[in-house]
């Protein structure tokens, strides 16, 4: 047996929580593992699989500790980033901190960037959580939240949009997903003026950006168990454009035979969320029609400051986020509601396999805007952020 | 219901009866069309209807060409949606579309207001929401630059929202509306955008007593599923006044409720707000007609006919709150042909009295 051992060196990085076959402990470090050939092509292949694939399996698979790129970001972010990691403490979960700031600063070459401490993080940790950042204006730099989208090829940005029982909105049983992509379409930013009070402004809409962002809505549907996915467009009015996305999406519907597949146009959706958002599953869209339709869920449901936000990146990233702004008037008192970053946060500990802690971090938090006993000002109550923080660890310490 | 001092809708000829030009459309259009001409015949309105249809299975323009030529001849027409089919090649463009760039009706205007009757989960809602209708990502420029990667115009221009924002203001003043809000995505779409809101501020300045602010779409529809009271009357380009409109009907009641009307200069044209086909319920006699005969009043108001506009628009809204006849759209069983029998008894007891 000891003729067919050959040393080789596995590097295992910690953001997969695809059962890998090879035997030994995960460290987020490199690890010098001794193993036959045959294994380590094993785990070489799984590894490429688990890279290529969004890794949102539900198979609970961790031990040891994870690191998690955390960026704090502006206004109240720092204060909801704190009360975020309280929670995780208290609910015992295998995460491990690493706070990075991302203010942009000027590259070699003159190209603004992230800090590269920062890249390095995300780079090796895989899973960024990011509270809300300020937009600059008149700073020469873009806005952060676009460096980050470039740096790590975000394409899909992913809205979970569930009633909060206890959070009271005209709209009840609320149960959809907004997947928008993330990096073309009417974003583009490719703007000219023709002639004097003439503007075009282009939307560019390409085969692959189009299939990439459908195949993650398939599955993702099929990772958590959603019936259906329904793609919005306006193909009648932008036959080409809308035609190519929709396309794209047929043809991969037909490798996902268990899912159904549904076409809608923009506006009747539009009709339909308002009249009725429980006929609603995952949702699939171009970038411009996704970003109109997550907020419009996020106000079905209660608005930003209770809406969860994940984008997936190229290369196995994610950065989950809170979308509200940085509400600089409340900063530093103690006021802020921690409910969409947290809820963000779990949606984190589900991507990485960690369903249990999720689960029990979204019990205690939704027990405590039900019992509306300890709620902060934007959700009805005059409680400070440090007590409605001290209620749900206190909760999630009783759920053990 | 929204007259425009500007549009001078064509003098009556022929003993004092006008001619409208009525496009059936596809799906629903045509049964509710014809309960439209039957009311208006129980009525004894002073309007012919000259019947022009449009194919939309084929890909020649020369049905669309008729009843553009129609429109002209006439002045006012009345019309179902038409229906675009994808399996054609991108070069057949909805004929909707067609039509109205051909007509160059510039303004496309919803009244969204809550109406007793009928539940909702938002009450008190009035909003007026004015659409650009010409140009915007409807321009229907695309190519494919390279294999794969398609390109579509979105085109703003100065004069068209000059125009759009010009009609907005004068239309809140002389309905007596206190605030214009203009919808817009100008911290993406920096020059597009901004053309546009540059151009309703510029108009707003002409208009003291009238507060002009701005919002962006998302934010907007965010708010309009919360706080739907807070709004006005909204001027807005052509993709974000699709959206917006679509989710004013659909508060306040769904896409059967709400009647539109398509301005130009020369030409009006007036059809549902929210433009559906219908087609998975047509032919049931289970549409619901009360959006396309509140487009007819509006079309009756447009002739200066206010008298059987109002005698017609009373009798289908006292069938909505009073007698509550529903179809099944609003949460009720109600047949059309139900719904259509109660206003013209409604009428008939009127004329009557």
């Amino acid at each position: 047996m000891a003729g067919n051992v050959l040393r080789s060196m596995v590097i295992i990085r910690n953001h997969t929580p695809e059962p890998c076959l090879c035997p030994g402990p995960r460290s987020p470090q490199t690890s010098l593992l001794y193993l036959p050939r045959s294994v380590f092509q094993l785990c070489r292949d799984s590894e490429e699989l688990a890279v290529r694939r969004p890794a949102l399996s539900s198979a609970s698979f961790s031990r040891g500790m994870q690191t998690v790129t955390l960026i704090p970001g502006d206004g109240i972010g720092p204060e909801i980033s704190t009360a975020v990691m309280k929670i995780f403490e208290a609910a015992n979960a295998p995460i491990r901190w690493e706070e990075r700031n991302v203010t942009a600063i000027k590259g070699p070459g003159g190209r603004w960037m992230i800090p590269p401490d920062a890249k390095e993080s995300m780079d090796r940790s895989k899973i960024g959580l990011k509270g809300p950042l300020k937009t600059p204006i008149a700073a020469g730099h873009p806005s952060m939240n676009l460096l980050l989208r470039k740096t790590f090829d975000l394409y899909a940005n992913v809205r979970p949009c569930v009633s909060i029982e206890g959070y009271q909105t005209p709209y009840t049983d609320v149960n959809l997903v907004t997947i928008r992509e993330n990096t073309e379409g009417e974003y583009s930013g490719i703007e000219h003026v023709i002639v004097d009070g003439v503007v075009q402004s282009i939307k560019l809409i390409t085969e692959e950006a189009s299939r990439r962002i459908a195949e993650y809505a398939f599955e993702y549907a099929r990772n958590n168990q959603r019936a259906s996915v329904t793609a919005v467009h306006k193909a009648n009015i932008m036959r080409m454009s809308d035609g190519l996305f929709l396309r794209k999406c047929r043809e991969v519907a037909e490798t996902y035979k268990d899912i159904k597949f549904t076409e809608m146009y923009l506006d009747t959706v539009c009709l339909n969320m308002v009249q009725d958002p429980t006929q609603f599953d995952v949702l699939v869209m171009p970038n411009l029609y996704g970003d109109i339709l997550s907020d419009l869920c996020a106000g079905l449901i209660g608005g930003l400051g209770v809406t969860p936000s994940g984008n997936i990146g190229a290369n196995g990233v994610a950065i989950f986020e809170s979308v509200h702004g940085t509400a600089p008037d409340i900063a530093g008192m103690d006021l802020a509601n921690p409910t969409a970053l947290l809820l963000s946060a779990v949606m984190m500990l589900r991507h990485m396999g960690l369903h249990d802690h999720g689960n029990k971090i979204q019990t205690a938090c939704f027990d405590t805007i039900r019992e509306k006993k300890v709620l902060t000002k934007d959700l009805g109550g005059n409680s400070k952020c440090s007590e409605f923080t001290a209620e749900i660890c206190r909760r999630v310490q009783d759920l053990d | 219901m929204c007259e425009m001092s500007i549009l001078q809708p064509p003098p009556a000829k022929y003993g004092g009866r006008h001619t409208v030009t009525l496009i059936p459309g596809d799906g629903i259009g045509p049964e509710l069309l014809n309960h439209v001409r039957e009311v208006f015949r129980f009525s004894c309105v002073p309007v012919d209807f000259e019947v022009v249809h449009v194919n939309s299975a084929v890909e020649t323009e020369d049905d669309i060409s008729n009843a553009i030529t129609a429109i002209r001849r006439n002045g006012v027409a009345l019309k179902g949606n038409i229906e675009t089919k994808h399996t054609m090649p991108p070069s057949v463009k909805s004929r909707n579309s067609v039509l109205r760039t051909s007509l160059d009706l510039y303004a496309n205007v919803m009244h969204c207001q809550s109406l007793p009757g009928v539940q909702t989960r938002h009450k008190n809602i009035d909003i007026m929401i004015i659409r650009e209708n010409t140009e915007g990502e409807y321009s229907s420029l695309e190519h494919e630059s390279v294999s794969g990667v398609v390109e579509s115009l979105k085109i703003i221009t100065r004069n068209n929202s000059l125009r759009i924002a010009d009609y907005a203001f004068r239309l809140a003043r002389e309905k007596g509306r206190r605030r214009v809000t203009a919808v817009h995505k100008a911290n993406i779409m920096k020059l597009a955008d901004g053309l546009f809101l540059q151009c309703c501020r510029e108009v707003a300045s002409g208009y003291p007593d009238i507060t002009f602010d701005s919002m962006i779409v998302d934010n907007t529809t965010m708010q309009l599923v919360s706080k739907p009271q807070q709004f006005d009357v909204m001027v807005m380009p052509n993709l974000y006044g699709n959206v917006v409109s679509n989710v004013c009907a659909g508060l306040v009641g769904g896409p059967g409720l709400v009647p539109g009307a398509n301005y130009g200069r020369d030409y009006a044209v007036f059809e549902t707000a929210t433009r559906n086909t219908g087609k998975s319920i047509a032919n049931k006699n289970i549409a619901n007609p009360t959006a396309v005969l509140l487009a007819s009043c509006m079309m009756l108001d447009h002739l200066k006919l206010y008298d059987y506009a109002s005698l017609i628009r009373n009798a289908v809204l006292t069938t909505m709150n009073e007698t509550r006849l529903h179809t099944a759209d609003i949460g009720g069983q109600g047949t059309t042909s139900e719904v259509v029998q109660s206003v013209m008894r409604i009428i008939q007891i009127k004329i009557f009295n």
